[in-house]
């Protein structure tokens, strides 16, 4: 991580994410719905979908402080490691964690890392559409991360959630936000099934998650 | 001015300690666990605890208080017009000139008392060049829906909502610097007149007045509350510069307004598909929820009194 000394950094990180949550609710008044889950202070991976870089601030905004001190968003490295100000950004003070979608040393396997997180007790937000979606589709696929991760280690809960409105209030090229009320809808957990399928697990997740979106005809 | 505001200020402390006091010894009687009813009336008089509270320091900081918090008021309700309608991508700069531009310069104006740009700058040049934007966009995918919505939108949530505060940039001879009370007396008969329609619409409610539009409005409710609004707006007529009959005639135009500004914005929740504007208030669904009356009755109250009552 960084040179800076353990109490600035902790206090920058703090810092920030309470300023960012501010942000979000005067922005989006955002407000959370637990519609099969609940908030708790378990091990968890929120997955959700992703249509703009504002997305994991207003998740983590309806997390509670306890909470967001220990869960981390998963964030593409090509992005955001490409400067030192965006590494500074994203590691220090949004503690995101980066990862490389084209990886080729052993040290940079985007699971290896992740799951070195998990074993520190934290939790993780993850958008397993792997990249911004900028179609007129609602969810792209999802890639294979969220199983891989589900089957390494199967205790940590994974919460589907579903982000509305962020793609109107922040769309694509953009970096005013226009204030549009948004919520998340946080489901019920999502478990690989006994002898489940990749494919078939990555599907039914998909599919739980895009159930969650509460006015469908809505995200055009 | 101080002696009319503490009677005011003590009168509707009264009246909310007897709801609260009302409400907690009928939840008190009732089987557990709570009707829905009971659990939002409790919400809703807690809310108006909140709102009071809110508008009583606003008052008490005048001009000042009273435009930030009808610019916020805007902003808020803005926000829920613009999430319930249909927006697309080439829309995003004419959103945020609405949110940046037009609620802050609407404000001063109404600040600086500028009437003659006040009356016009939504009306004429917002609803002529909007529509100029959204067309050198280029995209005219449902592009007079989407017009028609931002109009609508900056009309109800910005141009209606500031003639409140406006109210204090009238000069009414032998009323000066009470012109606070004016918005006081307002906003009293028109809540005044919802919570009266509700209770009566509760109690003897049965025919109702547009089973399409809004289930909940009754004709009962209608009357009773229309009247007993206007018997209200002449109690309160020593605070205002009417005389008792001139208040409640002024008062029962005002709850009429309103009355017809709740079907409006019902009519428009109905077409959208949704139940309440927003969450921004418990028990009470969103900002426009509360203000849908006051945002048609504003205006007209505003120029009956400027007209009438200013030279």
């Amino acid at each position: 991580m960084s040179k800076l000394s353990l109490k600035t950094f902790t206090m920058l990180q703090t810092a920030t994410s309470v300023g960012l949550s501010v942000l979000a609710w005067v922005v989006t008044g955002v407000r959370p719905i637990w519609n099969g889950s609940l908030p708790s202070d378990r091990q968890r991976i929120y997955f959700a979908n992703h249509t703009s870089h504002g997305d994991f601030i207003l998740l983590s905004a309806c997390l509670s402080e306890k909470e967001r001190a220990i869960t981390h968003a998963v964030a593409a490295g090509e992005y955001w490691g490409k400067s030192r100000l965006r590494r500074f950004i994203a590691e220090d003070m949004l503690s995101s964690v980066l990862i490389n979608r084209q990886w080729t040393r052993p040290e940079e396997n985007p699971i290896e890392i992740m799951l070195s997180v998990l074993d520190q007790g934290h939790s993780l937000i993850l958008f397993p559409e792997g990249t911004r979606n900028m179609t007129d589709q609602p969810l792209l696929a999802f890639r294979s991360g969220l199983y891989n991760l589900s089957m390494a280690r199967p205790q940590v809960e994974l919460i589907p959630c579903w982000i509305e409105n962020m793609s109107r209030v922040l769309p694509k090229g953009q970096f005013l936000p226009v204030p549009l009320l948004c919520r998340v809808v946080f489901g019920a957990p999502v478990t690989v099934a006994p002898g489940e399928e990749r494919r078939a697990f990555l599907d039914r997740a998909h599919t739980t998650l895009l159930a969650l979106n509460p006015r469908p005809e809505r995200d055009d | 001015m101080r002696h009319d505001i503490s009677i005011l200020i003590i009168g509707l402390l009264a009246v909310l300690t007897t709801a609260s006091i009302v409400a907690a010894i009928l939840c008190a009687r009732a089987p557990k666990p709570l009707s829905s009813t009971l659990v939002n009336l409790t919400q809703r008089i807690n809310a108006w605890w909140v709102m009071v509270a809110l508008m009583t320091v606003a008052f008490f900081f005048g001009r000042y208080g009273m435009t930030i918090l009808f610019a916020l008021i805007s902003f808020a309700a803005l926000r829920e017009f613009v999430t319930l309608t249909h927006t697309s991508r080439s829309d995003h700069w004419v959103l945020l000139g609405m949110f940046g531009i037009i609620i802050p310069f609407q404000y001063w104006l109404v600040w600086t008392a500028w009437y003659g740009l006040f009356v016009i700058f939504i009306p004429v040049y917002c609803f002529l060049l909007m529509p100029a934007i959204t067309a050198l966009h280029g995209d005219t995918e449902r592009f007079l829906e989407r017009i028609a919505a931002q109009q609508w939108a900056v009309m109800i949530s910005v141009y209606c909502v500031s003639h409140v505060p406006a109210l204090l940039t009238l000069d009414v001879p032998g009323f000066e610097g009470r012109n606070l009370l004016l918005i006081a007396f307002l906003i009293i008969v028109v809540q005044g007149s919802d919570v009266l329609q509700y209770i009566f619409g509760k109690l003897l409610g049965k025919h109702r007045f547009s089973p399409t539009v809004s289930p909940s409005k009754t004709w009962e409710g209608l009357i009773g509350g229309l009247v007993s609004a206007s018997l209200l707006g002449a109690l309160l007529s020593f605070v205002t510069p009417f005389s008792p009959l001139q208040a409640a005639c002024v008062a029962f135009v005002a709850c009429s307004m309103g009355f017809l500004g709740g079907l409006v914005a019902s009519a428009i929740k109905r077409d959208q598909g949704v139940k309440d504007w927003g969450h921004l208030i418990e028990g009470h669904g969103g900002m426009m929820d509360r203000t849908d009356s006051l945002v048609f009755a504003a205006p007209i109250f505003f120029h009956i009194v400027r007209y009438f009552w200013t030279v």
